[in-house]
């Protein structure tokens, strides 16, 4: 290991480095927001949603949930691109990752409502709430609690997925790395500085999801 | 759109596609495999009292669970060779699996130790047991069982992520799909069937594994 050429590369090629970081964080953000918005969507037509809505959500979310990332991936890439809706990479990316975390959001939020005991919504039926008063005032906020974890834990693998970018040419931190690594030979150490990098990134959310749950947390 | 679509191409080279698969689910076995063995032994590592135990496994877990798969598979496919150990593609990648799924496996089997209940230990020693003989035939089988359905959604989470492997030319699922694809251009036909595949597959242990946890399950 030649850590000495390790920090010059990454010294002279920090410009590099942090754009990559960056779009990495980019892809990350734009997928894991606009993914939770459509699984909130989905969750909610999971739960809620008359019959065929419903069922269509489910096959939306065993579908993608059945697929890979990286087939999601090369699929709304190449597929799209065939059918007319030609994205640029980085469009395409984000695409994927966001139906893809969109599925996963939809299971967690339908899981969280449904984990409410059945009592809640009986007691704000008992003092005559309407269901979107029910739903606003009793049965979210305590949803939002109980899906905090899991949606960490998915924030997470969406920063781990938006690797899957580099395959199909989107200039994030994996692609930058692997470009440095072909200019300067030392695969070892500079995927080991990526690993670190992406390490950096996910504990910290992991360690803000985990504050966030302390702060909100119900008190017993 | 005018694009019609034939799936001649992609049933020509379906047998390709359906070497692919089984290639992936041998990936996914042997991975699981030795990760399960990695997975117990850092499990019990996780619920010692002694900190120098406890430590590096928390460590471990922390580390592979916040890294991106991709960066794993390419640290170990170009990074270790630098340090002398040169591994096949498929060594790499299926140790690579290993080292992944151990760490979430380790979460997995935690879950299940942490549901035995103490009394059972307590009882196994009351007849005499010794503690290596208590782990071994009261807790691990109670143990296992407890964590079936978790191992069964983590083992087809990681088979979806054997197609990964297409990124160091491993001819799996998804890599066959990427050459059916530059052969013949139909990629619409071919990511339709591909992901059908992996849907299919995916549903197919999930049967497998609820008649599995059906039949094994701790009568009450």
């Amino acid at each position: 290991m030649d850590f000495a050429a390790l920090f010059n590369d990454v010294y002279l090629a920090r410009f590099a480095i942090l754009k990559g970081l960056g779009v990495t964080i980019a892809i990350s953000a734009l997928s894991i927001v606009l993914g939770t918005l459509l699984g909130v969507g989905v969750g909610l037509v999971l739960t809620y949603g008359p019959k065929p809505a419903r069922w269509l959500a489910r096959g939306y979310t065993d579908f993608i949930r059945g697929t890979p990332v990286l087939v999601l991936v090369f699929a709304s890439y190449y597929v799209l691109g065939v059918v007319g809706v030609d994205l640029p990479p980085f469009d395409a990316g984000v695409l994927a990752l966001t139906v893809f975390c969109g599925s996963h959001v939809g299971e967690i939020v339908r899981g969280a409502l449904q984990a409410i005991a059945a009592g809640q919504t009986e007691a704000a039926k008992a003092i005559g709430l309407t269901f979107s008063q029910t739903f606003a005032y009793v049965l979210w906020p305590q949803a939002l609690r109980q899906m905090l974890p899991a949606w960490v834990n998915t924030a997470v693998e969406m920063v781990k997925a938006s690797t899957l970018l580099s395959i199909i040419g989107v200039g994030e931190l994996l692609l930058r790395v692997q470009e440095l690594i072909s200019r300067t030979f030392l695969s070892l150490e500079f995927y080991l500085f990526a690993g670190l990098l992406y390490f950096a990134v996910n504990f910290a959310i992991e360690r803000l999801g985990r504050a966030i749950e302390r702060r909100v947390a119900l008190p017993t | 759109m005018g694009y019609t679509l034939n799936f001649a191409a992609v049933w020509r080279s379906f047998d390709l596609l359906l070497d692919g698969l089984g290639l992936s689910l041998a990936l996914a076995f042997g991975g699981v495999l030795i990760g399960c063995a990695i997975g117990i032994f850092v499990a019990f590592n996780l619920t010692v009292k002694s900190r120098m135990r406890r430590g590096p496994a928390q460590t471990y877990v922390t580390i592979i669970r916040n890294t991106p798969i991709l960066v794993l598979i390419l640290f170990v496919y170009f990074g270790l060779p630098q340090l002398g150990v040169s591994l096949s593609k498929t060594t790499s990648f299926v140790l690579t699996l290993a080292v992944y799924s151990g760490a979430y496996l380790a979460e997995v089997f935690r879950a299940g130790l942490a549901a035995v209940p103490p009394g059972l230990r307590e009882a196994g020693l009351a007849i005499g047991l010794r503690e290596s003989q208590i782990r071994m035939s009261v807790i691990l089988p109670l143990m296992l069982r407890n964590a079936l359905p978790s191992l069964g959604s983590t083992f087809i989470s990681l088979f979806k992520d054997t197609s990964l492997a297409a990124a160091i030319a491993i001819p799996e699922l998804t890599f066959e799909a990427r050459k059916i694809n530059v052969e013949t251009f139909r990629v619409v036909e071919t990511w339709i069937v591909t992901s059908l595949l992996y849907v299919a597959t995916c549903s197919v242990l999930a049967a497998l594994i609820r008649v599995a946890e059906r039949r094994i399950a701790i009568p009450r």
